[in-house]
């Protein structure tokens, strides 16, 4: 089977650039596994994990955000923020969700009678919390308080 | 004619003003690499940012719905300057540099009879265009508490350009900076990021893409990243221009005070040996008149 190029690289740096032969995208309209003959494809990604799967090893990426470039021989992420999921511990998870949560409360009081930012801010929380808890982190309270 | 003690204090006095400029010309020497290498790490991002975004760009760009940050307000009455110095001195002319180009700019658009704006970042270079731009000034960024540049940092400031964009208060967007060359060169630069230019990608690469969500979506998403990335390229390479442009200022200081010391010991010793002679003829007279 043939493997695909995968590229992940934030703004501050590159993060990754390694043959593997099956990778999931957390996409913004839900995840997809690509492997290699994939339709050239770009997709815009959600807060989630990126998982790459290579001789039955498995490497995970947290990604905040950004693009993925999909062709038929490789997979170009560019992530706005991006972290191994090694550097994902607990501290940093709790600052994403109360910077998250700052977000929806600032929207809340700013936008209020226009629901598209707040919902915005919302499913923003819902896929940090969602993704805590794929990882093993604790996000406390999942509530909006 | 100083006195000798004169000369030996202007000697040790210039002897520590050598210490501190080569001190900070090592410091800055380090700066630079690092500044260097995180404008080296940034480059992939970039570069395949822009690459996609030209394609996304060639497809939609045309049509009539295509966003305003691409496509502009269709006017191009009221200019925003977006002028990035350093927050210290001491740098050569990289700050001055920078000040004048935007000056120059400034004054055009305002012959042209254009409304200017200008937002500043670094405080150096808001005191060098305050006299004679002053009333143009709309905002203020401080990065004097920033210790490493961050993407956060391009993104805070993006999100202000964006803000005011929304509302309306500007049709143009135009950031001053200066791109490294090497340590010696830095060259003062113009950028244009609002509405965003990107070099249409060349004819051999026409893959056809899907897009998910639509192509609008995407790039209505992608655009304001855009101008954070054009921003955050330009910070990186103005902190490595800033950190190249003090090195090789303190690097001449350096050389300076050196050939100073020199010139400033010759003369102490020639006043000394003046005083010995003095003193000698002094003695010599004296015993001949006994």
């Amino acid at each position: 089977m043939a493997n695909l190029q995968f590229d992940l690289v934030s703004p501050e740096r590159r993060l990754a650039s390694v043959e593997t032969s099956e990778v999931v995208i957390p996409g913004a309209d839900g995840d997809m596994t690509v492997m290699a003959g994939h339709a050239p494809t770009i997709t815009t990604l959600r807060p989630g994990i990126m998982r790459l799967t290579h001789d039955g090893t498995t490497e995970e990426y947290v990604v905040l955000g950004g693009f993925a470039e999909i062709s038929a021989t490789g997979v170009s992420v560019l992530a706005e923020q991006a972290l191994h999921r090694d550097e994902m511990t607990q501290e940093v998870y709790e600052k994403l969700i109360s910077d998250a949560k700052e977000l929806y409360k600032k929207h809340e009081e700013e936008f209020e009678n226009e629901p598209g930012p707040v919902d915005d801010a919302a499913k923003l929380i819902a896929d940090m919390v969602a993704m805590g808890t794929h990882i093993g982190l604790d996000s406390e309270q999942s509530n909006f308080g | 004619m100083p006195s000798l003690k004169d000369l030996k204090n202007r000697i040790e006095s210039v002897k520590s003003t050598r210490k501190i400029t080569k001190a900070m010309q090592m410091v800055a020497a380090a700066k630079l690499r690092r500044a260097q290498e995180a404008a080296e790490a940034s480059r992939p991002y970039t570069e395949r940012f822009n690459a996609v975004m030209g394609q996304l760009a060639a497809s939609v760009g045309g049509s009539e719905t295509a966003p305003k940050l691409l496509s502009g307000t269709g006017s191009d009455q009221v200019q925003l300057l977006i002028v990035m110095t350093a927050e210290r001195g001491l740098c050569g002319g990289f700050n001055g540099n920078i000040a004048k180009l935007a000056k120059t700019h400034a004054q055009k658009l305002i012959a042209d009879g254009k409304t200017v704006k200008i937002i500043t970042v670094g405080k150096k270079g808001r005191d060098a265009i305050k006299r004679e731009l002053g009333d143009y000034f709309v905002d203020h960024v401080d990065m004097s508490g920033v210790k490493r540049l961050g993407y956060l940092n391009a993104q805070d400031i993006a999100k202000g350009v964006l803000a005011r964009f929304d509302e309306n208060e500007f049709d143009v967007a135009t950031i001053f900076y200066a791109r490294f060359e090497n340590v010696v060169t830095q060259h003062p630069t113009a950028q244009q990021i609002i509405p965003s230019s990107f070099d249409v990608a060349e004819e051999a690469d026409t893959t056809l893409y899907d897009y998910e969500p639509s192509e609008e979506e995407i790039l209505a998403d992608l655009l304001p990243r855009g101008v954070a990335t054009a921003i955050f390229s330009a910070l990186l390479e103005n902190a490595a221009s800033e950190q190249g442009a003090r090195m090789s200022a303190m690097d001449n200081a350096t050389r300076n005070a050196g050939d100073m010391i020199d010139q400033l010991t010759i003369e102490f010793n020639r006043s000394r040996q003046a005083v010995i002679t003095n003193e000698l003829i002094e003695i010599i007279s004296g015993a001949e008149a006994l």
